[in-house]
């Protein structure tokens, strides 16, 4: 069979799957951005003090801000290897629409790296004495919301990834964007810590998660159309 | 319209054109602010609640309308270099970023002026200052973004896309005190027909808002003119232009 006659369904898979198992030969790109993580979550006991009342009060949002740190830290590795092999231009030369191949990269990124992240925030949640209410809310925010941030993310790595110095430009270009998703989040938090009902915070997430879903493959293959040239 | 606009396309055409206009706007930019400002500042009665420090809505008001209507103009440019290819699009985006910011720069901090005395604080975390906070940075993304490319033709349409993800932020400000119940007051001037505040108030205001936009309009003629000529440095007609300008300065020093 033909690679011109697979169905996206089949493309899609064979994408990820790719991407899956170039990540899992080189392991340190999985692990690096998940020890950031938590030891920029370590760091703020350390400078702040370590008083239950204070760290609990402002737990959700150091979680999240050192989320959206590590993401934007892994991002680079999105488009950048496979630009710098030309194994990219391959891929927009050939007949499969742009968006389900730069999809099935998203998907696979956030697999990689929003996951392990998901899975080590209790933990990280304990040592913040988060409250107990609150662990659902962090979850569910974290499940809507790396997504998003690995969806976001890409557009900001696709501009750049023809740079040279992009990595600083990079943060300039995507943190402004996950302003929102961290405003949202944190909240859906702190109201949960409060006992109070946090829905209209998670549909709006979940909204965002929706919007990024649909359009930012779009941008991110315009944009890649751009930095590939 | 398309044969009416056409000529346009042309760099050469549009950049005499930009030449034209400068005056004309520029004249009417100077009368209607130095009007407006004087009748705002001085004579314009103050407000029952705030005082004189009510002032300073005149020039914020309007930079920040226009901090939000540039980077609509900057969107729609980014659309149509995008959709139809339009060299000329990606210079008059290049044109209005910096504007932009400076206005989004000139809100947030005229803002700040305004709230220490009438709320207390220089700063705080509401929707609306938020939202315009982002908008600056979005305008310096855009920015640096046209400035890391070495390709201007590729600077243009990465910036482009960048604008146009942006766009989605423009809504968030312009409602964020109607949906969210902030510090910051509601709209006062909009409402059309039946504006919230005093007509003697209102007609100074019109005069420094049209002001402003002509001003805005000026400096994005003279930067899209400068854009155009850095594009086309290798053109024949620009080379004359230059050796023109400069004979001209020769025969000057003489």
């Amino acid at each position: 069979m033909s690679v011109a006659n697979l169905s996206y369904r089949a493309v899609f898979s064979l994408v990820l799957k790719r991407d899956l198992t170039i990540a899992m030969r080189h392991k340190d790109d999985i692990i690096n951005p998940l020890l950031f993580f938590v030891i920029v979550v370590t760091l703020f006991p350390l400078g702040i003090g370590p008083e239950a009342q204070t760290l609990s009060r402002i737990a959700p949002g150091i979680i999240w801000v050192a989320a959206l740190l590590s993401t934007l830290l892994s991002l680079d590795r999105l488009f950048k290897s496979d630009h710098s092999d030309g194994s990219l231009e391959q891929m927009l030369l050939s007949p499969h629409p742009v968006f389900i191949l730069v999809l099935a990269k998203i998907v696979a990124h956030w697999l990689i790296t929003g996951l392990p992240l998901i899975l080590i925030a209790p933990l990280l949640a304990v040592l913040l004495h988060l409250n107990e209410q609150s662990y659902t809310a962090l979850i569910l925010t974290l499940l809507l919301g790396t997504p998003v941030l690995s969806l976001l993310g890409a557009i900001g790595v696709a501009l750049t990834v023809g740079i040279k110095k992009g990595g600083v430009l990079l943060s300039l270009l995507v943190l402004p964007l996950y302003i929102p998703v961290l405003i949202f989040a944190t909240s859906a938090i702190d109201t949960a810590s409060l006992g109070l009902p946090y829905s209209g915070q998670l549909a709006i997430i979940a909204a965002l998660f929706f919007g990024s879903l649909t359009l930012a493959p779009f941008a991110v293959g315009a944009a890649l159309k751009v930095s590939t040239n | 319209m398309w044969k009416w606009l056409h000529p346009y396309a042309n760099p050469e055409v549009s950049y005499h054109f930009a030449g034209k206009i400068i005056p004309w706007l520029s004249a009417l930019a100077a009368l209607l602010l130095s009007i407006g400002l004087i009748w705002a500042l001085a004579f314009a009665p103050a407000d029952y609640q705030q005082g004189d420090s009510f002032r300073i809505f005149y020039i914020h008001v309007p930079a920040a309308s226009l901090s939000m209507g540039i980077y609509f103009g900057m969107a729609i440019a980014a659309f149509t270099s995008l959709v139809w290819q339009f060299k000329l699009s990606d210079a008059s985006a290049a044109a209005m970023a910096p504007v932009g910011a400076t206005f989004t720069a000139i809100a947030l901090f005229t803002g700040a002026a305004w709230g220490k005395p009438m709320w207390g604080t220089w700063w705080i975390w509401d929707a609306r200052l938020t939202s315009e906070l982002i908008l600056l940075f979005l305008y310096l993304g855009v920015i640096a973004l046209h400035n890391a490319f070495e390709d201007k033709n590729l600077a243009g349409k990465a910036a482009g896309i960048l604008t146009l993800v942006g766009v989605i932020n423009l809504p968030i400000i312009k409602y964020s005190v109607e949906w969210w119940n902030t510090l910051h007051q509601g709209s006062t001037v909009s409402k059309l027909g039946k504006p919230s505040m005093s007509v003697d108030m209102l007609w100074p205001f019109l005069f420094c808002f049209l002001g402003f936009i002509l001003l805005v309009s000026v400096i994005i003629c003279i930067r899209f003119r400068s854009e155009i000529l850095a594009r086309n440095s290798i053109r024949p007609w620009v080379r004359t232009l230059v050796s023109q300008q400069l004979a001209q300065e020769k025969a000057n020093d003489v």
